[in-house]
């Protein structure tokens, strides 16, 4: 007979097995960073740039897999999100150094950058890969060591993901333990993980319980409340092009990403020409029986049926009873009112687009902030518009952190056909009572310890150039002694001579030292 | 020292051990342990001490270890110690879950002990039933307990104190690392058992040199004698897997775990056992009876014990832990060159060596004053045993190390004079 371990009396759900476990997890992380910070940014890129690459050559496998697991969104447009949020990520901050310090001579301040140590990453079930790749990379561009919990609904294909990414770091050369994914999470581990001292920082991605319970954690939060964006199609806009736009914005993986635009807004003046544009682009205009249809089947008394997330026009327009042509890309649904008499101007993760038609560009922005204070603060907006002073009008008035301009709202706003940083985490900022409002990248997971020297200009300031903290890389493996092969361990000299001065030459130092000598004995 | 210890120290010494007391206090370490968390002791006076000692690994997971509270109480919801007569639910599920995870394959049977060193005389009595033979060889200095067999495999210090030393010829011992006198020992083909610490822990944990463990076993082999693994101190993932043995290349006939099998909640020792060498179990399964060994409570956190100690988590840490220690006792050393000479080390077993008969007494006491408790080797006391736990946080770490160079330093000072020799 096989001797197997079995239980006899379960601890599994108790609190000490959670905080147990918990505590498990975040302290290999916290191992993973301490050892983490020592690598110099040559090594460390090359570390983010192995992982790109993994995620990149998979971008489409885990597409695939994570629109069978949940349900949600477009394989293809996964994919291409899969692969923007992994070798075009790291490019982007290739020239941004988060691993050397900076040195301001006017200014007579140098800045060492501090890794966060352990960021706690929430991934959601409709971008469950890209937002995983991007949280993973822009950790391990600074250094940091990353637990992620996945979604429920995504975790399998999360905890596969994680896994290869987390080998292809090890084999690059990462400490053991700076990717780690919890592969069976429920609410009870992740509060566990979320209130740990040993967690950094948490960056939050999901539905707004879960990002407000990261900000009630008492740890340092990076939250990100939903979106709901307006659009505003001005009379200066290139009408034709507007449409097409939108409907390439809203199609874009079923609008499963939160910068979509949900509701339009737009001028009695224009409103004819435009519904023959969306025609054109594939969009189908909705009866008011339509719209019946439509509203009931999408939000029902507990609020938005997530069964529509991510699915096609046509899937949804059948669902409802709702005859469309074939190749139908965008349901428009033409709204009277704005405001929470009319659940289709909340948040649709889904082709469909509310349409509001008003009189005057005022209203338009009353209108947009009035979309905002229902839902997705702090988020985005889009406007159509040749004139830049409508531009500005819209932009200065709405409470949305960007607006992007004449751009598919989808891929603008995270940073894909503009030039915002690319994100997965878009910031809310005090509007959506987060901590960043602008897109989140490798810079908000460092802070930064200053040099301040005497800003009398007769005092002296130290020539930093060249200078580096001690990178000594990995920790030298410890012996077994008395196991074959153990006997070649010597003791690193590095280990004892790690200094300061590492990365200095001789000579510099010689110099330094001389010009620190003569700056005294001027005095 | 507060009046209420110095009140107690003398009940301790009226009513419990007179002489252990008076030589802590002799030694400069008037330790009385009150609170205990982690990897942290609280003396009844209120300094905190940082364990380094974990009485052997039993602290392995840290004292009071939450999950192993949690098993501990949850256990008794529904058990006790359980009737040592009968088949028991708690005691075969960990007989199994340590088959699953045992060193050879056909180790499948486990007898219980309520301590080491009774499960050493387990080991012993299993060995010389299946060899039909009584001599048992084992190493100068080990240490395998003190019960009746056990003792007499041990230094005579503890056994002829109790008249009780072998006279018949029976236990025969060898220094370490040296194969002719394990050969010699073996030749007569008349052993039924050499016992072996992995790695000798109250000696100091001398290293065993490349090759010598598996030769022991080959020599076993070869005299007909079986090979009993004693890994109470280095199993449990101490030396970076979960038996030591298993590093140095041994499917061992038997091996015995205790101290941290039992997380330091409730005392419990194993000795699992091939199924070649466990024919007493067939022919008098009655043979080796014991009221509190493998008292299923003890199964239940034992089972706890093995289910953490195999997550993969752990197994990075002790890597962590160990080259983190390493790395800067490396560089303490170079501070301390003449005195602090050389470290011995696999995994989270290390022995610190000092340049002195008695070394590292004073370096105990140091660590002692400056918040750290090592213990010294009894059997070897220029070496201090250095055992930090599987999963001490980095920030611990480092507190020890700044600690640990404090502390040579001042016991350096004692012992060679504050007078540098120029390293
Ligand atoms: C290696 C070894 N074996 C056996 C024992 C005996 O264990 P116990 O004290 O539980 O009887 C000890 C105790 O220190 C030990 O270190």
């Amino acid at each position: 007979m096989e001797p197997q371990a079995r239980t006899l009396v379960d601890i599994s759900g108790s609190h000490a097995a959670l905080a147990g476990r918990a505590d498990m997890v975040l302290e290999r992380a916290r191992w993973a960073a301490e050892v983490f910070q020592r690598y110099d940014r040559e090594s460390t890129m090359a570390i983010a740039d192995a992982v790109a690459a993994a995620a990149h050559d998979s971008a489409e496998r885990f597409a695939d897999w994570a629109v069978r697991e949940t349900g949600f969104g477009v394989a293809a447009h996964k994919k291409l999100k899969n692969q923007l949020t992994s070798r075009p990520l790291v490019d982007f901050y290739r020239n941004d150094d988060y691993v050397n310090p900076r040195i301001d001579e006017a200014r007579k301040i140098v800045e060492i950058p501090r890794p966060a140590g352990v960021i706690l990453a929430l991934t959601p079930s409709t971008n469950p890969i890209a937002t995983l790749n991007y949280k993973v990379l822009i950790s391990l561009m600074t250094r940091n060591a990353i637990v992620i919990s996945p979604h429920p609904a995504a975790r399998e294909c999360s905890v596969d993901a994680a896994r290869a990414l987390g080998e292809a770091a090890m084999d690059a050369g990462a400490p053991d333990g700076a990717i780690q994914i919890i592969e069976n999470p429920g609410i009870p581990l992740v509060e566990e993980l979320m209130v740990s001292p040993k967690t950094s920082v948490i960056l939050a991605t999901g539905g707004t319980a879960m990002v407000r319970s990261a900000y009630s954690s008492s740890n340092p939060a990076i939250g990100v409340g939903p979106g709901n964006a307006p659009v505003f199609v001005d009379s200066t806009a290139d009408i034709d092009k507007a449409a097409k736009r939108i409907v390439e914005s809203k199609s874009f993986d079923n609008s499963a990403l939160c910068t979509n635009e949900s509701v339009l807004i737009t001028l009695e003046d224009v409103d004819a020409r435009l519904r023959r544009s969306f025609k054109q682009a594939k969009a189908y205009i909705c009866d008011a029986d339509d719209v019946d249809r439509l509203r009931r089947y999408l939000f029902h008394d507990r609020g938005f049926n997530i069964e529509c997330i991510g699915r096609d026009a046509a899937w949804i327009a059948q669902e409802c009873g709702i005859r469309v042509p074939d190749g139908t890309l965008v349901l428009l649904a033409p709204i009277a009112q704005i405001g929470v008499e009319e659940p289709l101007s909340r948040e649709k993760l889904c082709p469909v687009l509310a349409y509001h038609v008003v009189k005057r560009r005022n209203q338009a922005i009353t209108q947009a902030r009035a979309v905002l204070r229902l839902a997705g603060a702090g988020h985005s907006a889009a406007v159509h518009a040749m004139d830049e002073q409508v531009a500005m009008a819209f932009a200065s008035a709405v409470e949305a952190y960007r607006v992007v301009v004449n751009t598919p709202c989808t891929q603008g706003a995270a940073g894909f056909q503009t030039a915002l940083a690319p994100t997965f985490t878009v910031g809310t900022g005090f509007y959506g009572r987060s901590s960043i409002g602008e897109n989140i990248g490798p810079g908000h997971l460092v802070h930064w310890t200053r040099l301040a020297y005497n800003s009398d200009a007769s005092e002296y300031f130290g020539n930093y150039r060249g200078l580096k903290p001690g990178f000594s890389g990995p920790l030298p493996e410890a012996p077994s002694d008395g196991v074959p092969g153990s006997n070649g361990y010597r003791a690193r000299r590095a280990e004892a001579d790690a200094g300061v001065f590492s990365g200095v030459t001789r000579e510099e130092l010689r110099r330094m030292i001389a010009e620190e000598l003569r700056a005294v004995l001027r005095k | 020292m507060s009046e209420a210890k110095l009140e107690f120290l003398d009940r301790s010494r009226a009513f419990w051990n007179p002489g252990k007391t008076q030589d802590w206090q002799d030694m400069g370490v008037d330790l009385v342990i009150d609170r205990r968390e982690g990897y942290y002791l609280f003396d009844m006076d209120g300094r905190r001490l940082i364990d380094l000692h974990l009485n052997g690994g039993t602290y392995n997971l840290g004292h009071r270890n939450p999950e192993l509270v949690e098993a501990l109480k949850a256990g008794s919801a529904r058990f006790d110690m359980g009737n040592h007569h009968f088949p028991a639910l708690a005691r075969t599920a960990l007989a199994e879950a340590l088959a699953a995870c045992a060193p050879a394959p056909n180790m499948v049977y486990t007898a219980y002990g309520s301590g080491g060193g009774e499960a050493i005389d387990i080991a012993i009595k299993t060995a010389r039933h299946a060899k039909q033979r009584r001599k048992i060889v084992s190493i100068v200095k080990a240490y395998h307990g003190h019960t009746g067999l056990a003792l007499k495999t041990g230094d005579d210090r503890f056994s002829k104190l109790f008249l009780s030393e072998d006279t018949l010829g029976e236990f025969v011992q060898v220094p370490f690392n040296d194969l002719n006198a394990m050969e010699d020992a073996l030749r007569g083909r008349d052993v039924a058992a050499v016992i072996m610490e992995t790695i000798p822990a109250t000696y100091g944990f001398p290293m065993p040199q490349e090759g010598y463990l598996p030769n022991v076993k080959k020599l076993c082999e070869k005299y007909d004698a079986l090979y009993i693994a004693d890994e109470v101190q280095t199993g449990l993932m101490r030396c970076g897997e979960l038996w030591a043995c298993t590093k140095y290349g041994i499917e061992p006939d038997i091996m015995v775990t205790g101290k941290g099998i039992g997380g330091g909640m409730y005392p419990i020792a194993c000795t699992c056992i091939g199924e070649h060498c466990g024919g007493w179990l067939t022919e008098d399964g009655f043979g080796h009876i014991s009221t509190g060994g493998g008292a299923e409570l003890g199964c239940i956190v034992a089972m706890k014990v093995l289910e953490i100690v195999q997550r993969p988590e752990v197994r990075t840490m002790v890597r962590y832990v160990s080259d983190y220690m390493r790395a800067g006792l490396d560089r303490i050393m170079t501070e301390y060159p003449d005195f602090f000479i050389g470290i011995r080390q696999h995994g989270v077993v290390m022995g610190l060596e000092f340049n002195h008969e008695q070394g590292a007494k004073p370096v105990m006491k140091n660590l002692y004053d400056n918040g750290v408790w090592a213990i010294f080797s009894t059997l070897d006391p220029r070496v201090l045993q250095f055992k930090p736990g599987l999963l001490m946080t980095q920030a611990d770490c480092e507190e020890v190390l700044r600690r640990v160079e404090i502390g040579i330093g001042l016991a350096r000072d004692e012992v060679m004079g504050r007078h540098r020799k120029s390293a």
